[in-house]
């Protein structure tokens, strides 16, 4: 259970960090995704890893889950998912307004605009 | 227990949805509410300001569940300077805002803008770690849209970097609270303190894993070098008031790290003592350096303002690093002077722009500007101000740092580096105005848009360093006080845990 646990996380966080390491922003976003699963699992092992045990206190229970990490990453999903929702959106627009998916930033003097 | 200290949290969260909801189209009726909230929530701050200059430690409790089972607000003298100070930076900037025309380039700008300064306001009042990671979210939700308003695919492209970067920095946040919470079994702040100076040094290896985690992520949201990279880009191309008000996010970051590092991992801890000053320090010297040859080597006005908004940080952060009382509250100073002067930069840097037409901001001579006289008179005050020259504020910042730091072992490190980068950024930045403001064609005038408003702001934040300067009696005074409360954690754990 800790190995699945642990290595399912590293090598979550690994392919995520790759992937953010790509200059196409569809690749970066999927490794964006990867790492937040990751971090949702590892806020999860924070709790330690108990199965079959209750959360919330009940009569003639001796063993207990700790709830805290479970209402953590719920909150954590829900960021999460509304910050990939977010970056989905700003990447179509740099997308659409300037042709390419290119991550980094053309030089200063090449661009139509001059920029800043 | 008063409801005030949720004010300037609940004020901006309620407004956002009432302009969104309410007035989605109409920009007046959006300006006058926006400005109205603006006034009010300073009005709330400067309250918050006298009340918490008695010293005692005021605690909020959400739904009444007691520390450390709920989360907490707390207002104390650090936190109370740092709304005040966004508070009065939200409302002069969105006077240039408006004046200027940006908030009607786009749409939504003051439902983001008010969401901003909730999230702003909330990281510096909450006393609950995981409470900050979602208020460190709103404010970067908000930014996210500020940032790329009004559009632009150079802007676009900047804010998907932008964006991107700091997500990482969330998930480091997570992975920072998750390790600390598996050590410690809280996240409440004044808890996580108590606990932390219970765990046996030998056994201390995961405490130090989640406070070297957590210093990573407020040095990214500081700029630390080298985790300063999404900020050249991000300020350079955002709308000039959207950067003036970032000027306070980096300090959120300074926030972090001076509140963190004094309440949770304090310099009397002993598994953690020593473990992060090092690293701010010689990051904090790096930033400095990068950042003010920045400003010497920059071609355009805009990066010459972000590269400057570097530097000032690693000078703020450099007073930081030494994590003793008179450091703490030459770094307090620095940051109130370095927030106004690092937004006066951007704006006068935005009127410049508005003011060249095609040349935009880049450093090459053009014709003279409209308004020619109170733009320079603007753009000189501000970069004096940056540079720390005297008179203004940013000269008695920087002598309070280098007086602050006399007894530290790197003294003549430090002392060199902030002297010798004070004159780069005045070569630097008299350079970039002789060019644009002094070898102008004489015979070309720009025609450009001369509203007062802009003006007004400008002159209110250039007021504002001039009083800093004037006033640095008073104010010193009261930060003195503010950085004693900071080093005497003991009655924040008090109020919090309700022992005292």
């Amino acid at each position: 259970m800790e190995l699945l646990m642990a290595s399912a996380i590293g090598v979550m966080t690994a392919a995520g960090l790759y992937l953010v390491l790509r200059l196409r922003t569809f690749p970066v976003i999927l490794g964006l995704a990867l790492l937040t699963y990751a971090v949702n699992f590892f806020l999860f092992a924070s709790g330690r890893l108990v199965v079959n045990a209750p959360p919330v206190l009940r009569d003639g229970v001796e063993r207990y889950t700790d709830p805290l990490p479970q209402a953590l990453v719920l909150t954590a999903i829900v960021i999460s998912f509304g910050m990939t929702a977010v970056v989905v959106m700003m990447a179509l627009g740099a997308y659409l307004s300037s042709r390419d998916d290119d991550v980094s930033l053309p030089p200063e003097d090449e661009s139509p605009e001059g920029g800043a | 227990m008063s409801h005030w200290i949720i004010v300037p949290v609940v004020l901006p969260a309620v407004l956002a949805a009432v302009l969104t909801l309410a007035m989605r189209h109409h920009i007046g009726l959006q300006r006058v509410f926006s400005l109205a909230g603006c006034v009010v929530l300073l009005a709330v701050a400067l309250g918050l300001l006298v009340h918490a200059g008695s010293g005692a430690v005021e605690v909020y409790e959400l739904g009444n569940w007691r520390a450390p089972f709920g989360i907490v607000l707390v207002l104390d003298r650090l936190a109370a300077v740092m709304v005040t100070l966004t508070a009065a930076l939200a409302l002069v900037v969105l006077l240039y805002a408006i004046g200027s025309g940006w908030d009607a380039r786009g749409r939504n700008f003051h439902p983001l803008w008010q969401f901003q300064l909730m999230g702003i306001c909330g990281a510096f009042l909450t006393g609950d770690a995981f409470n900050l990671f979602v208020f460190f979210e709103v404010l970067l939700i908000a930014s996210y849209g500020l940032m790329i308003h009004a559009g632009g695919a150079r802007r676009f492209k900047a804010g998907v970097q932008y964006v991107i970067y700091n997500l990482l920095g969330s998930t480091l946040f997570l992975f920072a609270l998750g390790t600390l919470y598996a050590v410690t079994g809280t996240l409440n702040m004044a808890d996580l303190a108590e606990r932390a100076a219970q765990i046996p040094v030998d056994d201390s290896a995961l405490l130090r894993v989640g406070a070297m985690l957590l210093f990573l992520v407020f040095a990214i949201k500081a700029a630390l070098l080298p985790l300063h990279f999404w900020l050249p880009n991000t300020y350079a191309e955002a709308p000039a008031p959207v950067a003036a008000l970032f000027a306070v996010m980096t300090k959120v970051g300074a926030y972090a790290i001076l509140r963190f590092y004094t309440l949770v991992f304090g310099p009397d801890l002993d598994a953690t003592a020593v473990l992060i000053d090092r690293f701010l320090l010689y990051g904090a010297l790096l930033s400095l350096a990068v950042g003010m040859i920045g400003v010497l080597g920059a071609r355009r006005l805009g990066r010459l303002a972000a590269f400057a908004a570097i530097g000032s940080m690693g000078t703020l952060l450099v007073a930081v690093a030494g994590f003793t009382e008179a450091s703490s509250a030459a770094a307090l100073y620095y940051a109130i002077h370095s927030t106004l002067a690092g937004a006066l930069l951007f704006l006068v840097v935005d009127l410049v722009r508005e003011r060249r037409g095609a040349l935009a901001g880049a450093l090459v001579p053009g014709p003279r500007l409209a308004q020619h006289g109170i733009v320079t008179a603007l753009w000189f005050g501000a970069a004096i101000a940056t540079a720390g020259m005297p008179p203004l504020s940013g000269f008695v910042g920087k002598l309070l740092i280098l007086d602050a730091t006399r007894d530290l072992a790197d003294v003549w490190v430090i002392w060199a580096m902030i002297l010798a980068t004070s004159l780069v950024a005045i070569v630097g930045l008299s350079q970039a105005g002789s060019v644009v403001f002094w070898k102008t064609d004489r015979e070309a005038e720009a025609e450009g848009p001369t509203p007062a408003l802009p003006l007004v702001a400008c002159f209110s934040l250039l007021g504002g360093v001039v009083a800093l300067a004037v006033f640095a009696g008073p104010v010193m005074r009261y930060i003195e006080a503010t950085a004693a409360q900071l080093h005497a954690p003991a009655a924040y754990i008090a109020a919090v845990l309700g022992q005292g």
